[in-house]
């Protein structure tokens, strides 16, 4: 039995609480009572994300994408799609709203997505070379390999505009034409797969997803810059995406598309894999270009930068994961369609890996230009348990904090940097009311302090200071004066530290106390975390009127901190608690609060 | 496979593109595939893949294959996988388990019902196929 159509109804909880169920039940009587009942399935689904533009219903297979439908459409519902076969147009997604960053005309989406980088992930098989090559994989090579100039190659990288995705958004054409320049028997191109940031595996899953892509971006830049050998530098703790890559690798070679004379050109070009140890530094250009080398990985003053001086003093390439993958796509349809994406300051896309309090985690690709509420609320789906959103962290350690005023700001390099946060490498972490703003901060300062590779004294010993600051603040010890003393040693440290890790590491801190002042001073002044999270400064209570006196608390403690007889209010000794908020999950009556 | 000439590329990207555009892989009519990255992987994307390949065994299908792909990047459902019938919409299915992915074989491959619950949406379009699928 071939079914007509099927009727999707979100059941995400959004939905579900704004009449999803009677849109469902109403799409069933409506079906049986118009005669099609055996023609259409209706399903349930799990969540669209759109939360805000709920209760949604799609149809397929024309795909038509309905928002805000409320139960009394369904009969219009089924007697115009369904039964004469058109859509509802006063119930449609306004297509145009999504398109607003990406003035690409071929392509109906409602979506808020744009997959560039991703466009393979999750499609073909990656450990099947058929399949990329079936989707236009290495016809960017051929193109390059049997029609361009390596100058035509660069030309078509500056009209597109592309700029470094690991971080520093650094123009990729000018870098390439750098090493270009330089007359060299020997050049070298790298790929930077150390991706360390905490929160962030946008890499890894374009690797595990797409290894193709990377190889032959790099053997691009190969024919276009004159280096005949690749790296590709990846944490040992991705063993998945070494894999594939490993597999990838073979099967290229196979084909004649890596190593001598690829396709009958006369070019030649191969890669090897180099494994990282997982230390965040050797991310850091220099550093990773030490380690590759054999030595210990640490940074080393720039200039020269590695475009003219990088791998054992040959002029070397290096890109990260994430701008590899476009350079294929951008070679294929052109500089000109690429820069039609995103904002004046940032062309293409931008992957980030949404987590934290989110109801819908996940990898998402959109147009730069994309407001941080369109990713958090139209494609997160907003945040879980109905909390309220209190920021969202971006740029991880080296970033800062965005608040719910900045929700509405466009994201490229420019804006984020803008308001004291940064883009960097695309984690974003999304915070709700319970976070406290102080403790996730001694987090990344905490990381950046384990990371620091302690090469140049203001990043060891600032960085250390920063972080003795912060705890003692979290520990209900902070005086006025650490305030200051916080914005005197980041400055130093921006200044004075000899990479990136310690240039940046004092952003967290910066960032949020230029928004969350008050909260500092909740703590030092009050000696009050807010969130209550900061446990010397909380106290669990037992509130009288709601107390019945069941036990189940003092049951579960797991200090006897809790007194109190059968049916008799209960209290919680202060000097046994040790806060660990199990009497809180366990009560049923709401009775245990955190002050 | 020997060393590859520009042409040969060219002919085994055209022959390769319809196969993939039909998912016709050695002629069977449903494929299945599986995300299978390393967030699936730790979501239990092992046991659905099992769980997809008992189920073809006890329905004695021989015109399913299964395949594996990366992540799709809905990592709130791990594990996710694509289930594409001729003559249905292509689907994504999440949180699928075992038990799930025997659902998935009966009503949706068998009799071309869709699961309740369980189906989520492709997140962009195609930029190569120039539209949504
Ligand atoms: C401490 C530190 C860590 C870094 N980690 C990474 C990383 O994990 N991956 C990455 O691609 N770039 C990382 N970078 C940026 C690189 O130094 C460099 O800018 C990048 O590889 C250039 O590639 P792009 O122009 O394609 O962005 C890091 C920089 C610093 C200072």
């Amino acid at each position: 039995m071939a079914l007509r159509n099927y009727i999707l109804v979100c059941g995400g909880t959004g939905c579900e609480s704004a009449g999803a169920d009677s849109i469902y039940k109403n799409l069933i009587s409506e079906c049986e009572l118009q005669g099609v009942a055996d023609e259409v399935q209706i399903i349930k689904t799990g969540c669209f994300g759109f939360c805000e533009q709920g209760p949604i219903v799609k149809i397929l297979p024309e795909d038509s994408f309905y928002v805000q439908v409320k139960p009394e459409d369904a009969k219009e519902l089924v007697s115009e799609h369904i039964v004469k076969g058109r859509e509802v147009a006063r119930l449609l997604y306004n297509k145009n709203e999504s398109k607003k960053h990406a003035k690409v005309e071929d392509i109906e989406f409602y979506q808020k997505q744009f997959r560039i980088v991703l466009r393979n992930c999750g499609f073909i098989n990656p450990e099947n070379i058929d399949e990329y090559v079936a989707r236009e994989g290495y016809a960017a090579l051929e193109k390059v390999l049997f029609e361009m100039t390596p100058d035509d190659v660069i030309n078509e990288l500056k009209v597109a505009g592309l700029r470094g995705r690991g971080g520093a958004g650094f123009p990729s054409w000018m870098k390439w034409n750098f090493t270009k320049q330089v007359e060299d028997d020997v050049k070298y191109v790298v790929c930077n797969a150390d991706e360390g940031d905490p929160g962030a595996y946008m890499d890894r899953s374009t690797l595990e997803g797409d290894p193709h892509s990377i190889l032959e971006a790099m053997t691009i830049a190969g024919y276009t810059c004159g280096a005949s050998k690749g790296y590709i530098y990846i944490r040992a703790e991705y063993p998945l995406a070494i894999k594939r890559l490993e597999i990838a690798m073979g099967q290229a070679r196979e084909y004649g598309l890596l190593g001598e004379d690829i396709l009958g050109s006369g070019f030649g070009f191969d890669i090897e894999i180099r494994l990282g140890a997982g230390a965040f530094v050797c991310g850091e250009e220099t550093a990773l270009l030490a380690s590759i080398e054999g030595e210990r990985g640490m940074p080393r003053p720039r200039p020269p930068f590695p475009a003219v001086k990088g791998l054992w003093g040959r002029p070397t390439v290096i890109n990260n994961v994430e701008t590899w993958a476009n350079i294929p796509v951008i070679l294929l349809k052109g500089g000109e369609w690429f820069s039609k994406i995103g904002t004046d300051d940032s062309k293409g896309t931008k992957v980030f890996a949404l987590t934290g309090k989110i109801r819908n985690s996940g990898l998402v690709e959109v147009p730069m230009g994309t407001t941080l509420r369109e990713i958090i609320f139209d494609i997160g789906g907003g945040i879980a348990n109905g909390r309220e959103f209190k920021a969202v962290q971006t740029g991880g350690p080296s970033g800062g904090v965005i608040t719910k005023e900045h929700l509405d700001t466009p994201i490229d390099y420019g804006s984020l940097t803008g308001l004291g946060s940064m883009m960097g490498s695309g984690g974003m972490i999304v915070m709700d009311e319970d976070d406290c703003i102080v403790d996730v901060t001694k987090f990344y300062l905490g990381f950046s302090v384990d990371e620091s590779c302690g090469k140049c004294s203001p990043c060891r010993i600032g960085g250390r200071s920063l972080y003795n600051l912060l705890d003692k603040i979290t520990k209900g010890d902070g005086e006025m004066e650490d305030i200051d003393k916080m914005k005197e040693i980041g400055a130093a440290m921006k200044k004075a530290s000899l990479c990136g890790l310690g240039q940046t590491a004092p952003n967290p801190i910066l960032s949020t106390l230029h928004y969350f002042e008050k909260e500092y001073l909740a703590h030092i002044k009050d000696k009050r975390c807010p969130a209550g999270k900061c446990k010397e400064l909380i106290s669990y209570n037992i509130l009288a009127d709601k107390c019945i006196g069941c036990t189940a608390c003092a049951r579960k403690c797991p200090v006897d901190a809790i007194i109190g007889e059968r049916r008799q209010l209960h209290r919680i000794d202060p000097d046994l608690c040790i806060k660990c908020g199990v009497c809180l999950e366990t009560c049923k009556f709401g009775a245990v609060f955190v002050r | 496979m020997a060393k590859m000439t520009l042409e040969a590329l060219r002919a085994l990207r055209e022959e390769k593109k319809s196969a993939l555009n039909k998912r016709d892989v050695e002629g069977k009519t449903a494929q299945i595939v599986v995300g299978m990255g390393t967030c699936g992987i730790a979501a239990g994307a092992k046991g659905a893949l099992d769980g997809f390949l008992a189920a073809i065994d006890e329905y004695k299908l021989d015109n399913v294959a299964v395949t594996q792909t990366g992540c799709m990047g809905l990592c709130y459902v791990e594990p996710t996988v694509e289930v594409i019938v001729e003559g249905m919409p292509n689907v994504i299915y999440g949180k699928v388990d075992a038990e799930v992915a025997k659902k998935i074989v009966k009503d949706h491959v068998m009799h071309k019902q869709m699961v309740s619950e369980h189906v989520f949406d492709r997140p962009a379009a195609d930029i190569f196929n120039g539209g949504g699928k």
